[in-house]
């Protein structure tokens, strides 16, 4: 074992770089650690394991009848509009976590063991933002056992999987946000304080609940852009049909929009925070 | 910003880029704004010895510490740790250190075992090795029985124990220690002490940042006393002991209300060390700054000759406060009070 070490050490040139195998084995390594954090704490899988049932009922139930019938196809009809945008609806609260993991990992001090390591700083992005993803397909396929509970059609299976795609592509882009959140503000409550104000108002003001026609002119102007409303239109349109294209498009150049613009700010506040 | 270069090379001790130190600094600069946390630190550590960096807090040990271990990059000046530069360098740097302190810490919610495994595999151990040093060093360490325990649960001691563990996988050649025992109890410090000794004794360079001269004494061979972002004062730790004039006294007497006349006894004695002959109320006792051992004998004789019972009499190293008042004339970093006497109540009554 020490010569192995001694190797390790020998063979450091003036200009060490980390290979790729080398890049893959911290990744895998700290995707461990994140998994072991889940297995140490279940309740820190509360979140996406309740939150989909809750919000299902809480909407197939109270507000589903009053808002199908306006829909014109009652509570079934109902279940078939929610629930794909549901989906995207869960993707942006789950990807919070990558904010408040972060949060944590510095005032702990973990982020300064990681930091003095010969590692690339790359890895512990990835394996962060990689558990989280796993995280949202978890709480995707609980939100869609219950949906076919309560009636839900599934349709198109390509379609489902499109969706659940979809919402990935444009959750890691908001995870950017969340992470320099993350890096920027003092811990994790102050994170999941600003993250509520800025999804609140995103998931609520936007077509993943009830279609937006009925609204005033100008919060229709903000729904119109809100690329929540687009990501819940377009999944609708693969998972039980209609229009998918142009919503497909403003999601997606959204998703580049915002992972063009936050990753740098992200990278720079990580690498330079101190 | 280069060093003096000493072109025969002779003197190895005055030639820090010689293959015998283990960390160089010269003119290493880092402001926060306005405050300067580090102003023109010069700083040699040779190999195989613990440096001892004391100061009062905010003196810029930790930026110290931090700019060493690459999590800080300084403003001016250059740092070279076993031969790698901390700006041009940091990944190989990194690959020598090992780092335990105030900040860089262990993973809480991950039990023992986890948390070395993971660091053995960021440090490319392939799987099996990584396995057998946490194995390893958890025996090393007295955690065996907590292996499997979530870091949360453990005690003050264990955790840092762990922090000590963490920072060895990668056998480092260099080892930087930020107020290792700040925060434990008397006992726990005495154990991670122990543990230090042991890994000093395998080899490895150390520098250590203290507020306490007591830990300094008990682990390292040099000093630097640092204040306000600069060197005081530097040298083997005998020779700055001496130059701060020792020890001071504790007398206690048995009755109470004897300690005013023990206090004017021994002040009658003249003996004087750093500061004056004080009381201490709280504790019941007379505490004397001495020099040397006659005075210590002198003390006894005045003691006895006077007929006071005493309950105990004790010795102490100078408090960081004796330390910067000799070296200094100025107390750590204490605006209010530049006086060279004690915030202790005086004898004269």
């Amino acid at each position: 074992m020490s010569a192995t070490t001694a190797t390790t050490a020998a063979v450091t040139t003036a200009d060490a770089r980390i290979p790729l195998r080398g890049h893959l084995r911290h990744t895998g390594a700290l995707i461990r650690r994140n998994l072991l954090w889940i297995k140490q704490d279940p309740e820190s899988m509360f979140d996406a394991l309740l939150m989909p049932v809750v919000f299902t009922l809480l909407f197939v139930y109270v507000f589903g009848g009053s808002i199908g019938q306006a829909l014109g196809g009652g509570q079934d009809g109902y279940v078939q509009y929610v629930i794909p945008g549901m989906i995207a609806m869960m993707s942006m609260s789950l990807s919070q976590g990558v904010g408040t993991g972060f949060s944590q990992d510095f005032n702990s001090g973990v982020m300064d063991r990681f930091r003095s390591l010969p590692i690339g700083r790359g890895s512990v992005l990835f394996a962060k933002i990689s558990v989280e993803l796993a995280r949202m397909l978890f709480a995707t396929t609980v939100l869609m056992i219950v949906a076919v509970l309560v009636g839900f059609d599934i349709t198109s299976w390509p379609g489902l999987f499109a969706t659940v795609g979809l919402s990935a592509v444009f959750a890691s882009s908001i995870m950017w946000v969340f992470l320099t959140l993350g890096v920027v503000l003092k811990n994790a409550q102050s994170v999941q304080a600003m993250g509520f104000l800025v999804l609140f108002p995103l998931q609520f003001g936007s077509s993943i609940f009830a279609p937006t026609n009925s609204m005033p002119g100008w919060l229709q102007a903000f729904t119109d852009y809100n690329p929540l409303s687009t990501l819940a239109d377009a999944s609708r349109g693969l998972m039980v049909g209609g229009p998918v294209a142009h919503d497909l498009w403003v999601t997606l150049g959204w998703s580049v929009a915002i992972t063009a613009v936050m990753a740098p700010v992200a990278i720079h506040k990580f690498r330079t925070k101190s | 910003m280069a060093p003096d270069t000493v072109i025969g090379m002779t003197r190895i001790d005055k030639n820090p880029r010689g293959a015998d130190s283990a960390v160089t600094v010269r003119g290493l600069v880092k402001h926060y704004g306005e405050t300067k946390a580090l102003d023109g630190v010069d700083l040699d550590v040779r190999e195989g010895t613990v440096m001892g960096v004391l100061g009062p807090n905010g003196a810029g040990k930790t930026t110290l510490v931090r700019i060493l271990s690459t999590l800080l990059s300084p403003d001016a000046g250059q740092a070279t740790v076993a031969g790698h530069d901390v700006v041009r360098q940091p990944r190989q740097l990194r690959r020598v250190i090992g780092l335990t302190g105030q900040y860089a810490s262990v993973d809480e919610k991950l039990p023992g075992w986890e948390n070395l495994y993971m660091i053995g595999r960021l440090l490319d151990l392939p799987r099996k090795d990584a396995r057998a040093r946490a194995d390893e060093l958890l025996e090393r360490f007295s955690l065996t029985d907590a292996a499997k325990r979530p870091a949360s649960t453990y005690s003050g001691g264990m955790r840092r124990r762990l922090d000590l563990a963490a920072s060895m996988i990668g056998r480092p050649e260099v080892l930087f220690l930020d107020e290792p025992t700040t925060g434990l109890d008397p006992r726990t410090r005495n154990e991670v002490w122990d543990e230090v000794k042991t890994m000093v004794g395998d080899g490895v360079t150390v520098l250590l940042t203290t507020q306490y001269m007591e830990e300094a004494e008990q682990l390292a061979s040099e000093l630097t006393v640092v204040d306000r972002g600069k060197v005081i004062a530097g040298g083997a730790i005998d020779e700055l002991k001496a130059k701060v004039g020792g020890r001071t006294l504790r007398v206690r007497p048995v009755d109470p209300t004897q300690l005013r006349p023990l206090a004017s006894t021994l002040d009658e004695l003249g003996i004087t060390g750093l500061a004056a002959t004080t009381v201490d109320t709280d504790s019941g006792a007379v505490l004397v700054p001495i020099l040397s051992d006659e005075q210590l004998t002198a003390v006894v004789g005045a003691v006895t000759a006077r007929g006071i019972t005493i309950s105990s009499i004790t010795t102490e190293l100078p408090s960081l406060d004796e330390v910067f008042l000799s070296l200094t004339g100025h107390r750590a970093s204490a605006p209010q009070d530049t006086t060279p006497a004690d915030t202790r109540e005086e004898v004269a009554v």
